[in-house]
């Protein structure tokens, strides 16, 4: 990897944006080294699988690097980039779609029941139980299990923390619509973690 | 309060945005009901296991691989 001056490591990110605006090509590597980590999470959790998910990666980045001419600064360049990276990830998972996939959303979408059937407690500190290797793949499963619509939801509040507004600003979605689909996700997670981790 | 009205407060419980009434009412039902207490806990578990930036890592190949096609990119407009 090359070094990146200094003054562009320190800089924030409004400085960044103007920077790479301007032609400073360093200025925009630097934005990719901060989200990088973040966009690829993103795209792991969204699409279910590696390679979508360095697709996602790289197609978000190279669009944005295009479109920067059209990047607004007065929004946060952060909430740019995961916009178009749920744009990419959802494209993909569209595309998978036609076959034996998962529909986007869940018939039950606003009022269904959400059905509990695993009410044993856990096991203490299943984290510190399994390899990291295997605790990846099971809570990657876990996400697999969810639609799309619900894995999203659940990735930009709880794995990513912003807030329900930011959330459904960002998916064009209402606030309630993100509670309730906030909730399912949970709920059906819960669900499915609570097969490997119950006691007994 | 009976468990499935319990169950469907839990998450906005878990944000802090239920209001003090409602609030207290499930967590009277949570301090009674091991079903709920036991849904209860391993939700927030759920939660603090993906939250944890640990999980799905960037791998080093990926990333080489971005800089480059990021490189390449910027040699087109250059
Ligand atoms: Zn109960």
């Amino acid at each position: 990897m090359t070094e990146l001056p200094q003054a562009i490591l320190a800089s924030s990110e409004g400085h960044l944006v103007s920077e790479a605006k301007a032609g400073n090509y360093s200025a925009f590597e630097e934005l990719v080294n901060r989200y990088e980590k973040k966009i690829y999470r993103l795209g792991m959790n969204i699409t279910g699988n590696r390679e979508d998910a360095e697709d996602v990666l790289q197609d978000a980045f190279l669009k944005a690097f295009e479109h920067l001419p059209d990047f607004r600064e007065d929004s946060r360049f952060y909430t740019w980039i995961v916009r178009i990276a749920v744009n990419e990830a959802l494209m993909k998972l569209r595309k998978r779609r036609n076959s034996r996939e998962l529909p986007m959303e869940d018939s039950e979408d606003d009022n269904g029941e959400v059905v509990v059937r695993e009410f044993a407690d856990w096991k203490p500190n299943p984290e510190q139980q399994y390899a990291q290797a295997e605790l990846e793949r099971i809570l990657q499963q876990g996400v697999n299990s969810l639609p799309p619509g619900f894995r999203t939801v659940f990735y930009l509040r709880d794995v990513e923390g912003l807030s329900t507004e930011e959330t459904a600003e960002l998916l064009e979605l209402s606030v309630g619509a993100v509670k309730a689909r906030l909730f399912r996700a949970r709920l059906r997670l819960r669900e499915e973690l609570s097969k490997i981790f119950k006691r007994g | 309060m009976n468990c499935n009205k319990a169950i469907k407060e839990i998450s906005g419980y878990l944000d802090g945005d239920l209001d003090e009434a409602l609030k207290h009412t499930l967590e009277a039902h949570l301090t009674y009901c091991n079903h709920c207490h036991a849904v209860y806990d391993s939700t927030r578990k759920t939660i603090d296991l993906y939250c944890d930036g640990k999980l799905f890592s960037l791998p080093e190949d990926v990333h080489t691989r971005l800089h480059e096609a990021l490189k390449r990119k910027m040699q087109e407009h250059a």
